[in-house]
């Protein structure tokens, strides 16, 4: 795979940062980037790579996120495991939407859409049902261990982020050089074309969105152990779902690095726009907004397609 | 039994429920027809609606009824304006752009509105407020048989300007077939824009008839977003007869939803008729097949 | 009338930049500048924007005031006379954005944090807060578990629901029998999140054990549109008495759709109703809001300090609600503790808060006396709305006149 050596570099540039960085904010900061690089590249697998923007990411998400913490606080199960298993009801979610949108159908905007609408009823069966918590929500005891995946020092935390963020590349590296992949991508750019070439366009989007819902239902158990508390809203509301279609989307779709591209800049700027505003409610977020309006304008390729650019007029200049 | 003796009711307030969310939607559905935009901002323009006719209402004294003719020319401006000098650079022929344009100025608007009138629930009280008719042992809020009516004539209205009017048919031109209206010497930036406007005055009428029995704050528009895409597609895209009718239907099934069991997982009956239509039907009750 | 708050939001920023300033400065390993005992650093985390966001104002302003008065009075006197440095952080009504922010302040160097309003967030600063060592005092967040967790660190002034829901139906049993027991049946209305559903749950498990028949449960969600149906099902089930437990919006939907189909119960008894204690609803719907009851945090209203409080609140063009005084008090608090501890080392100022046996405030609640980070003496009081004004009812010792109850019959 060409990128091995790319993600090797960054592997070993990221890897160290717990111990250069002095500051237990900026780690967090680290942290959260990482998280949220991860649930970008989990949605950019459908999205970017396949095509299917999904507005509902919450749905996998937060399946993998109560699974993790019911298992934990009702079955008492180990959370290492309890991790893994969130992977598979985040697939198996994953499949169950995808099983149905795709035998129908659905595409484009329509599709978008009926993805919005299973995070929503997830959502208030969430916030209706005992097992779940009801509204009160579910809150994982404090534990703190390494086998019980809460670990007291934030390097534990961050190096799984790195690892998460790690595998994320190396999924989305095989998918750009697999059969998989280009078979997925087909279908991206034109799903009669590629069914006229004999591609199973039904079976690669329905694997395409359980590896997708996988990787999100990983990232939900891991922000269950950052966390510690779990509501219908934390784990089915729009916010997860905007988050994840945001940072790749910002940091350039069906590419390897836009998810950490976009994910680094969006909170860069939401932080700066924070410390910029510190005291006047709202304004801060108003940066946030505008400098994304801003950023399509100018940048309509996502902040991977400028770093193309560059690269083609510094390749074009030499 | 309890529920049946409120199923009337219920119905009754399901579809006067339902008729704002057809005016909400009427908007939604013109601006997806013609520009095939999903309007993320839709809500929180709802919201400035809202404020414009509240400060109308407390500053002015305008009554919001009276405010129409103030409220949905300047809503129509700023839909015209925003199509016209923002949305539209910002496509650059990808869809995923608009999405992301609409969304961040939705960002932008509801926390704007945030920082300027802080987030107070603001309310007002007008002498009609508590106002009933009585359709037998019902008793139903007169400003609510109003967004009813009003729904109706807005439909009406919507159908007459698409069949009747130059405007419209080169709407409708647009919406079939933009290379050939560009073909035949029609301005299609401004008929998008036209139409961007419309759907958004749209708002300013649904503001209007919202405020006598709500309120505003700057988190309103998302509570009636979400619901004005189900009516979108519950009626089909692009039709106005679907979105009266979809309004409705999603009306209605909210309140019964809410009734047999219980407001909280009632609403996964908006939803589930969403997942339902988009999955055997998904060109609405009466959307044309694209 | 908003100008004075901007002006101290504006003086604040500038010292919260200076504490960034700082903070950068001690993550490049200068950890003698950031120490500046000419200041203690408090750090004040809120809900200022979401949909939270008007609670999350009220906080933050209650608390500012109340380090401005310390201030003025000469600051911390054992050290010095130490003012007292805001460091505000925005929640954005997210639990995760709180914790981010408790990371901030942790490098801002802050001796203590004062949050969180909202339980969903005060979970996640407390916790955040303990792996630092930082005391963290609660100022409303009602959800017991945030006391039941075995933190160290975290101090809660008011009571949690668990109190607030028994002493509610031990006092609506007295107002019931000091009437003549005229009510037997009740009707819960909540919201479906963290604050209305437990709440309701331990309201139902308490109501039949004090003979009250509970007809029935109605949950609704955040946000609710409507209310028509439940008024309806209200209606036709007759309940003597409602029991809302709703935020603001809600609360006043319903109160306006009851008043319109004419529904007067004998009374609409609140728990933690917010609302119905809040001088804003007074404002705005005189009419709907009269008779109406609850039972939550309130001042003793014979102490001089509440409306003096209350004044300054109003100069400011604010609402004197409970998230504003009860903010107000947690800061005092802590500054309390502050000044005994003598010193801004968070260890000691977790001690000096277990030790703390305050009484200069104008709750209720007699010394503090601290048992696994809840205040022991912390109790709602009994309001009720009468003659355009809100009025103490209950407990004896406090009240300021006698309850209505039942609600005279719309006539």
């Amino acid at each position: 795979m060409k990128s091995i050596p790319a993600i090797a570099l960054f592997t070993l540039l990221m890897a160290p940062l717990p111990w250069l960085l002095q500051s237990e904010y900026l780690l967090n900061f680290a942290i959260m980037a990482l998280f949220y690089a991860f649930l970008g590249q989990a949605w950019n697998v459908l999205g970017g790579y396949g095509g299917q923007f999904s507005f509902g990411h919450a749905a996998f998400f937060g399946t993998g996120a109560y699974t993790a913490s019911i298992l934990q606080v009702t079955f008492g199960v180990n959370p290492w495991v309890a991790f893994v298993l969130a992977g598979v009801s985040g697939g198996g979610m994953g499949l169950i939407v995808g099983f149905l949108s795709f035998r129908f159908g659905l595409k484009g905007a329509y599709f978008a859409l009926v993805t919005l609408a299973f995070a929503e009823v997830l959502r208030i069966l969430a916030s209706a049902v005992e097992f779940t918590g009801a509204g009160v929500g579910i809150l994982v005891p404090l534990q703190q261990s390494a086998a019980n995946f809460q670990f007291a020092d934030k390097t534990g935390f961050y190096l799984v982020a790195l690892a998460l963020v790690v595998l994320g590349l190396l999924v989305t590296a095989s998918l750009e050089s697999s059969r998989f992949g280009a078979r997925l991508i087909a279908v991206r750019e034109d799903e009669d074309a590629a069914r006229a070439l004999g591609v199973n366009a039904f079976e690669i989007k329905l694997k395409a969105i359980t590896l997708s819902g996988a990787m999100a239902g990983l990232a939900g158990s891991f922000y269950t152990q950052y966390f510690l508390y779990l509501d219908p809203a934390i784990a089915y509301g729009p916010a997860v779902s905007i988050e994840a279609l945001l940072v790749p989307i910002i940091g350039g779709t069906g590419t390897l690095f836009g998810p950490l591209l976009g994910s680094g800049v969006l909170h860069s700027i939401s932080e700066f726009a924070q410390h910029l505003t510190a005291g006047a409610p709202g304004l801060n977020l108003v940066i946030y907004g505008a400098i994304m309006v801003l950023m399509v304008l100018f940048l309509p390729s996502g902040l991977w397609g400028l770093v193309v650019r560059i690269r083609a007029k510094a390749g074009a200049g030499s | 039994m309890l529920e049946l003796e409120l199923f009337i009711p219920a119905t009754i307030n399901g579809l006067t429920n339902g008729a704002v969310y057809a005016v909400i939607a009427l908007g939604l559905t013109l601006i997806y027809g013609v520009l095939h935009i999903i309007n993320f901002a839709h809500g929180s323009l709802l919201m400035l609606a809202m404020y414009g006719v509240f400060f109308l209402y407390t500053l002015f004294g305008i009554d919001p009824y009276l405010a129409l003719p103030i409220v949905v020319p300047t809503m129509f401006a700023l839909g015209y304006g925003l199509q016209r000098g923002v949305i539209s650079r910002a496509s650059h022929g990808k869809d995923e752009n608009i999405l992301l344009v609409t969304l961040g100025l939705a960002i932008v608007i509801d926390n704007l509105a945030l920082y300027l009138w802080s987030s107070d629930t603001r309310i007002i009280d007008t002498p009609y407020a508590f106002a009933t008719i009585e359709f037998g042992p019902v008793l139903v809020s007169t400003p609510k048989v109003i967004a009813l009516v009003a729904a109706v004539l807005i439909a009406v209205l919507f159908w007459l300007l698409m069949t009747r009017t130059d405007l419209g048919k080169a709407i409708r031109a647009v919406a079939k077939e933009r290379t050939g209206a560009e073909l035949v010497g029609i301005n299609v930036d401004h008929v998008y824009a036209m139409s961007f406007g419309l759907g958004i005055a749209c708002l300013g009428v649904a503001a209007c008839l919202l405020l006598p029995t709500f309120y505003v704050t700057p988190h309103v528009g998302f509570a009636f977003v979400l619901i004005a895409f189900t009516v979108v597609v519950l009626g089909g895209m692009g039709s106005f007869m679907g979105a009266l009718w979809g309004g409705l239907i999603i009306g209605v099934t909210e309140s019964l939803g809410g009734l047999y069991l219980g407001e909280s997982l009632g609403q996964i009956g908006i939803f589930v008729l969403f997942i339902l239509v988009l999955l055997f039907r998904p060109t609405g009750l009466m959307g044309q097949r694209s | 009338m908003r100008k004075k708050v901007t002006a101290m939001s504006r003086r604040q920023f500038v010292s919260g930049t200076a504490g960034t300033l700082l903070a950068g400065a001690a993550s490049l390993g200068f950890p003698g500048i950031v120490r500046a005992k000419t200041s203690v650093r408090i750090g004040l985390v809120h809900p200022v924007t979401g949909f939270l966001a008007f609670s999350g104002s009220q906080c933050r302003t209650g608390a500012l005031l109340a380090i401005e008065e310390i201030n003025s009075a000469g600051g911390i006197h054992s050290m010095g006379g130490a003012q007292l440095e805001a460091v505000l952080g925005d929640a954005q009504s997210k639990p995760d954005i709180g914790a981010a922010e408790v990371e901030k302040m942790n490098e801002a160097g802050v001796a203590a944090i004062v949050g969180a309003y909202a339980s969903s967030i005060g979970l996640a600063t407390t916790q955040r807060a303990a792996r630092h060592g930082i005391p963290h005092v609660v100022d409303v967040c009602v959800s017991d578990t945030i006391v039941e967790r075995g933190l160290q660190n975290t101090f809660r002034f008011c009571p949690g629901y668990g109190t607030v829901a028994r002493t509610a139906v031990d006092n609506l049993v007295k107002i019931n029998e000091a009437a003549g027991s005229p009510a037997k049946t009740v009707m819960i209305v909540h919201e479906d999140s963290l604050f209305g559903t437990g709440t309701a749950r331990l309201l139902s498990s308490a109501l039949p054990d004090a003979s009250f028949e509970l007809v029935d449960v109605i949950r609704h969600p955040n946000p609710t549109r409507d209310f028509n149906n439940i008024v309806l099902k209200i209606r036709a089930q007759k309940p003597d008495i409602i029991i809302p437990a709703s935020y603001y919006n809600e609360y006043i939907l319903l109160a306006r759709t009851l008043s319109q189909y004419k529904v007067r119960p004998m009374a609409i008894y609140s728990v933690l109703g917010g609302t119905a204690s809040s001088y804003k609803f007074l404002k705005e719907f005189p009419r709907t809001a009269q008779f109406i009851m609850d039972c939550n945090h309130w001042y003793d209203p014979s102490h001089p300090a509440a409306p003096e409080l209350r004044r300054k609140a109003k100069e400011r063009g604010l609402f004197f609600t409970y998230e504003l005084f009860l903010t107000y008090c947690a800061t005092r608090l802590l500054a309390d503790a502050i000044e005994r501890a003598g010193t801004d080392d968070r260890a000691a100022i977790i001690g000096a808060l277990g030790q703390s046996d305050w009484s200069d405030h104008f709750m209720p609640y007699g010394p503090t006396k601290f048992l696994n980070g809840q205040n022991q003496g912390a109790r709602p009081l009994n309001t009720q709305i009468l003659e355009g004004d809100i009025k103490v009812i209950h407990p004896a010792e406090y009240a300021t006149a006698d309850a209505i109850f039942p609600a005279p019959a719309l006539g």
